[in-house]
């Protein structure tokens, strides 16, 4: 995959060599390197005992699927090995190729460190994603979280197991009643905005009903209702 | 190996012909007069543009006054259906297509439910083709106008339009009056199938320039004489009020040549891009496990290959395959501006994940057999690191 270099290429030339973050569609010189140089990725299946915590999000019919298995040091909670697979397009692959290098650098962050790691955090860390691809293509750090969960969970230490803080809405694509506040805050405010940005209930319309309110409510909330379409 | 440029994807855009781009430099140049002034000047941009139009309506077995045009085929499908119904809709509003269509059609369509009409969705088949019978079962009394993609533009199945027509001609008959009329979108098909008019039994038939080798930009509608539309925009009187504004002299004169020499290379086009088309479909069916050929095996445009790659995203793969020359489209949710993975894919009965793994290569006059090599010496490896890093297993009936 070496010999990338798309600069004087007729036809799509320029693909992804774009280094315009507002609203390009196209990913910035980090996300290529990740995307076509992925790190820490699993090419097999895991072996009986090599891991200690698995995570997952994500369906392949909502267009990501990632799972993430964790090898934690159970003195230091510190995560000493983070492997990865993920079906998405390029800045999935990428996001979660670089949450698996913010985990492990240092020697490995605790597992109350790898819990805060926000979206945000993985994006600037990428150099920007295309506005309409982040809230869709960052589920790292919730597969993330799923994972800490499990480790916790299988060591017995149910208290310390944070059920989200938010509520999950839909299982499939885990999109948050948060993830919906935060998106119709960014300007989306019709159904079919709020699933641009966050992907929820695609793929899994049984939900639609439930996120509709909440968008109306949140509607409400912030900027007092009234006819928005 | 060594990387070369493959263009694969003709079905959104081809480049210019040189011949096609040589008629049109006059009227960027020169020529620059507006073809409604009663001068020599607006007098050679108005020959031109009689001329192109008496051109393209010999092709379409029509008459000159017959052709109008658009700015391309999103105008022209639009022109047809909205502008169609509205001005008919004293005689019924009920309308049919299929799932399958471009959304320049669905979209019109949807606009018109918003409207009052009513629209049926005919399925397709499990290759994207829509039958006769199906048109005909779906006729009511108050049906005025039915529009079928001739040509898929994402999986290349071809629709039997002149079975379709005959059915249609045969409802109006028997009613004894105007309607419905038949409508198609035959931009993918202008290179390589028959478009004479009255032998595929069509009303109004879209076509468009750019992927004929001619310019952006400029389109058409045929429309059957006796046909009435209102008109989408307002102005002068050009294309008969039907579509009024200065035209695109050059753009028209560009498609009226783009057309010419499709249709004079026709079929050394279809023999040719059907031979390769063959080819890579074979060549990526063989090599390349848990892929599926999306549309039919015969009754498709000899350049359209269209693959879902099981347990990956078409994205990725067009992403890897761009960073190694190669130049396709995909179905995937993630290139399109909508969530939804490809309509056309999910209508033939897959599921999204199949849908999501789409890509398609759209041939042209230039491909060459060594590039298809070149596709199908590229692509195993890119599949099956995807594939690696992939968590997802399709289920085996897919594929």
């Amino acid at each position: 995959m070496g010999n990338h270099s798309s600069k004087s290429k007729p036809g799509t030339g320029g693909d992804v060599s774009s280094h315009d973050k507002t609203q390009s569609w196209f990913y910035s010189d980090i996300v290529k390197d990740h995307f076509f140089n992925p790190r820490n990725f699993l090419d097999r299946e895991p072996e009986e005992g090599e891991f200690n915590a698995v995570g997952k999000v994500g369906s392949p019919a909502c267009g990501d699927e990632l799972r993430v298995w964790l090898l934690v040091d159970s003195s230091s909670e510190q995560i000493k090995s983070f492997r990865w697979k993920t079906f998405g397009c390029g800045s999935a692959i990428a996001a979660t190729s670089m949450i698996s290098e913010m985990v492990l650098e240092n020697g490995g962050m605790t597992l109350s460190e790898a819990r805060t790691i926000k979206p945000q955090d993985v994006m600037e860390r990428l150099g920007g994603l295309p506005a309409r691809k982040f809230h869709c293509s960052v589920l790292c750090d919730k597969a993330l979280r799923d994972a800490v969960n499990d480790y916790y969970r299988r060591t017995g230490q149910f208290d310390r197991i944070a059920v989200e803080a938010t509520r999950i809405i839909d299982p499939v694509s885990r999109v948050t009643d948060r993830d919906i506040e935060e998106a119709v805050l960014e300007g989306a405010q019709t159904l079919e905005l709020v699933q641009q940005k966050t992907k929820v209930g695609i793929g899994n319309p049984s939900v639609l009903p439930a996120v509709e309110e909440l968008i109306k409510f949140y509607r409400e909330k912030y900027f007092g209702g009234g006819p928005q379409e | 190996m060594q990387v070369r440029n493959v263009y694969m994807d003709h079905a959104a855009a081809t480049p210019i012909d040189r011949k096609v781009v040589e008629v049109m430099l006059p009227f960027l140049n020169e020529s620059y007069g507006n073809p409604s002034s009663f001068h020599s000047v607006g007098k050679v941009a108005s020959d031109a543009i009689l001329n192109a139009r008496s051109s393209i309506a010999q092709i379409l077995g029509a008459r000159a006054d017959e052709v109008i045009f658009t700015s391309g085929g999103t105008e022209s499908d639009n022109l047809a259906i909205l502008g169609y119904a509205r001005k008919n809709k004293d005689f019924g509003k009920h309308i049919i297509t299929t799932k399958a269509e471009h959304e320049a059609v669905l979209e019109s369509c949807a606009e018109l439910e918003r409207e009052g009409f009513e629209v049926t969705y005919l399925d397709v088949d499990e290759y994207g083709m829509v039958t006769a019978d199906q048109v005909e079962g779906a006729l009511r009394d108050d049906t005025i106008l039915a529009s079928v993609i001739y040509a898929n533009n994402e999986i290349g199945t071809v629709n039997p339009i002149r079975e379709i027509g005959a059915k249609i001609q045969r409802a109006r008959k028997g009613s004894a009056k105007n309607f419905p009329v038949l409508h198609i979108d035959a931009c993918q098909a202008a290179s390589a199938l028959e478009l004479n008019i009255q032998k595929l039994n069509v009303d109004m038939l879209t076509l468009n320039g750019s992927k004929i080798y001619g310019p952006k930009g400029a389109g058409l509608l045929y429309v059957r004489r006796g046909i009435k539309l209102q008109p989408l925009q307002f102005g002068g009187a050009q294309e008969k009020r039907v579509r009024p504004g200065t035209e695109n002299v050059a753009g028209i004169v560009g498609l009226a040549s783009a057309l010419q020499i499709a249709d004079d290379g026709r079929v050394q086009y279809v023999q040719k891009t059907t031979e390769l088309r063959d080819k890579l479909i074979n060549g990526i069916l063989s090599s390349i496990s848990k892929t599926r050929l999306n549309g039919h095996k015969t009754e498709r445009l000899p350049n359209n290959v269209n693959i879902s790659f099981m347990d990956i995203e078409g994205e990725a793969l067009l992403l890897y395959l761009d960073s190694k020359g190669v130049y396709v489209s995909t179905g995937s949710a993630c290139t399109s501006q909508s969530l939804d993975p490809s309509h056309v894919i999910l209508a033939l009965g897959m599921p999204y994940e199949v849908a999501h793994g789409s890509i398609r290569f759209s041939l042209g006059r230039d491909t060459t057999e060594e590039d298809v090599d070149y596709v199908l010496e590229t692509l195993p490896p890119l599949v099956e690191k995807l594939r690696k890093i992939s968590p997802v297993k399709v289920d085996e009936k897919y594929y």
